[in-house]
């Protein structure tokens, strides 16, 4: 009897846990992305690109260029020369002092704000607030939106404020309704791609009375795919991914710099408070001799 | 002390000391001479742990404190200048996030003891109350703590947990402002609450646990069996089952501690958010009163009452349900005080106690984690409706207690401890 109580009310918190996980799902789903600190080259591949597209106007305010560089094996001297950059946080001018800097977007606030209604936010934490499979999946989910001010949207982030700026690495991305293959008989098919009340892109069901009889090759309802206009974009659609990897992948170091240094100290220190317990259990058992 | 010999340098210096400080006389009192009982177990390591973690908490929170800016506009950089730009900053901030949590879980796991061998009856009972003094006082500077790294939940969190103040009928407003000293929390709550954290409350816990040694070194430790070992002593007065606290018990609390570092050093070096339970997610951005996160919880060691609190969703005698429900929480958390006069057995230990107990015990600790993990969550109905079940069942622990224990079938408890 007790025992069946005891199983019941387990159940039962079993069944809450079943409810949350359900309930808690979001109407986008993020492409997984596992980081690796350790791959150096994809982390500094990542600061490069963070400072070349994203720092005009997004700070890494708690973040220094000098613990930056050095995390990534980067040496001062070409981290100076190729990665910070003159600006309000450095006058040109002022020379070497300024690898100790915060990593400050020159952009002036205030501008901003007029800009884009208000400032760009910092990203130093995006990674820890948001989730890496977050921000790659938001990097790759950039599309084209002539109702956006910016001419583009984004999948991950609803009404994104904030152009492509990485379109001239991927090219122009646009939504397509996913579909079986073969694909040619849907021109111009970006238009019939529909935003149904609860946000998912499907595509529009009258688009499809349009096609020849007996053809029907849209998927109704399904979530719309992205498709880069060919020849627009400097990278391939693999180098792009990879792009879009080294940019998530550094600001999950960004994130929390003394990631790696923990993890190296952490496995020495239970090294030696395992090495301590068996000297601690071994005192122990010397003196409970005494009790008997 | 050595007759026969000259005392050496040190001897006299003891005797030294001693005729103007009795220091041998209170480390007999208190180490070599205090006897714990000798059949005491895994569950009595609690309290050297909880002394160990406040230990720690004391040393990190003092470092931390002299590279914390306690303002709205510098709170939150502070605490990003400690994890990146402070030599080893990172290890002392997380030892001391990875420690509120590791506090409230060994002085959980102290009160089960307690609870499972009757540690709080005769003559123990305060030593019980001033144990839960701690035990209130620790709730109060870890949500005083709690607000300081200015993320958006501990905002949000403050936000909720103060306006309950706001329930209080009449007052209930104006206590609020008095509180938070604005209309919101904002700077002015920022700074008190950081006075009150780093200044009042460790004295008052320091001060606390000072006097909750003193109770328990005049009283003695209770033991799995749950009978007093002062019953039975040689002709030197020594307990037949007792044995010296030090070197015995030292040298088992020490290798507890080292276990309780390993289990420590592995969370705070490789999983200090503990998967958002022991830091939460929407902290790592700093506080907006315009951005509310989706859900509002506090840490895992106050959502079973903060559950309850939740669940308390009905109006009575024409008060806010609110209100019920901070008088539910605030019930929740001072029933454990009442202990001592509600349990009726014959015995002390849950060794000798009859099935009702056990079972009520095994119901407490179920709806603990229970609420626990309710209050994690976002509500629905459903949620709603388990949380006031198990409320209830928290509750029943303690009102029912006087006749379960009284009712029930107990075995007899043997002389000697075994």
């Amino acid at each position: 009897m007790t025992k069946s109580a005891v199983m019941g009310m387990v159940g039962m918190v079993g069944l809450v846990a079943t409810l949350t996980v359900h309930g808690a799902g979001s109407d986008v789903e993020l492409e997984p992305m596992k980081p690796d600190l350790r791959d150096l080259p994809s982390l500094q591949r990542g600061m490069t690109l963070y400072v070349n597209y994203c720092l005009g106007c997004h700070s890494l305010k708690f973040q220094r260029y000098e613990r930056t560089a050095d995390d990534l094996g980067i040496p001062h001297d070409i981290a100076l020369r190729n990665l910070v950059f003159p600006g309000r946080a450095r006058p040109a001018g002022m020379d070497g002092t300024a690898i100790g800097n915060l990593m400050q977007t020159s952009m002036p606030q205030e501008r901003a704000k007029g800009w884009f209604g208000k400032p760009p936010p910092d990203l130093t934490m995006v990674d820890r607030v948001r989730g890496t499979a977050w921000v790659y999946s938001m990097l790759k989910g950039f599309y084209v939106d002539p109702e956006r001010p910016f001419g583009f949207n984004n999948r991950v982030y609803e009404n994104i404020g904030m152009p492509h700026v990485l379109a001239g690495l991927q090219g122009v991305p646009r939504l397509v309704p996913k579909r079986p293959k073969p694909v040619d008989i849907l021109d111009g098919v970006d238009a019939i791609v529909n935003k149904r009340p609860d946000g998912e892109y499907v595509t529009d069901v009258t688009a499809a009375d349009e096609l020849p009889d007996g053809e029907d090759p849209v998927i109704r309802g399904e979530l719309a795919d992205l498709e880069v206009d060919p020849g627009t974009g400097s990278m391939t659609a693999e180098e792009f991914d990879q792009a879009a990897y080294d940019l998530a992948n550094f600001l999950h170091y960004v994130g929390d710099p003394g990631r790696q240094q923990r993890h190296r100290i952490g496995v020495w220190v239970l090294v030696f408070l395992a090495g301590l317990f068996v000297l601690a259990t071994l005192l122990n058992r010397e003196y409970r001799k005494d009790l008997h | 002390m050595a007759a026969s010999s000259p005392a050496g340098p040190l001897t006299r210096l003891m005797a030294w000391v001693d005729e103007r400080f009795p220091l041998t006389r209170a480390m007999e009192d208190h180490a070599t001479k205090y006897y714990a009982p000798k059949n005491v177990n895994f569950w009595y390591l609690f309290g050297a742990l909880s002394l160990v973690v406040l230990v720690m908490q004391l040393l990190t929170g003092l470092w931390l404190t002299m590279s914390y800016v306690p303002s709205g506009d510098g709170a939150f950089a502070s605490v990003e200048y400690i994890m990146r730009d402070v030599e080893y900053g990172d290890l002392i901030r997380l030892a001391h996030s990875t420690g509120a949590s590791a506090f409230f879980a060994v002085v959980y796991l102290h009160m089960f003891r307690a609870l499972a061998y009757g540690s709080y009856r005769k003559p123990r009972e305060l030593l019980w109350l001033i144990g839960m003094a701690i035990y209130l006082v620790l709730m109060a500077e870890g949500f005083f703590g709690y607000l300081l790294p200015w993320g958006n939940m501990s905002y949000w969190a403050g936000q909720v947990i103060v306006s309950l103040v706001g329930a209080i009928p009449f007052f209930g407003a104006d206590l609020m402002e008095w509180v938070r000293g604005d209309y919101g929390i904002s700077d002015i709550t920022l700074n008190r609450f950081f006075a009150l954290h780093v200044v009042a409350l460790p004295i008052a816990l320091i001060g606390l646990v000072f006097i909750h040694i003193v109770a328990l070194h005049h009283v003695g430790s209770n033991n799995p069996d749950g009978i007093e070992i002062k019953d039975h002593k040689d002709d030197k007065g020594v307990p037949l089952d007792g044995i010296p606290f030090h070197p015995y018990c030292t040298v088992h609390d020490f290798q507890a501690t080292v276990a309780f570092l390993f289990i420590f050093c592995a969370i705070m070096f490789f999983a200090p958010e503990m998967f958002g339970y022991f830091l939460e997610k929407p902290n790592f951005e700093q506080a907006d009163p315009l951005k509310t996160p989706d859900v509002i919880a506090p840490v895992w060691y106050y959502t079973p009452f903060y559950s309850m609190l939740r669940a308390t969703t009905f109006p009575m005698f024409g008060l806010a349900a609110k209100f019920w429900g901070l008088v539910v929480m605030g019930a929740a958390i001072l029933m454990p005080a009442m202990l001592p006069w509600l349990d009726r057995s014959p015995v002390k230990s849950m060794r000798y106690k009859g099935l009702a107990s056990k079972v009520m015990l095994a119901l407490l600790v179920v709806s603990f984690f229970v609420l626990g993990y309710l209050g994690t969550i976002h509500t629905t109905p459903l949620t709603t409706a388990i949380a006031q079940v198990f409320t209830l069942i928290y509750f029943a622990y303690f009102v029912l207690m006087p006749w379960y224990t009284r009712v029930e079938k107990t075995k007899a408890p043997p002389e000697r401890v075994t």
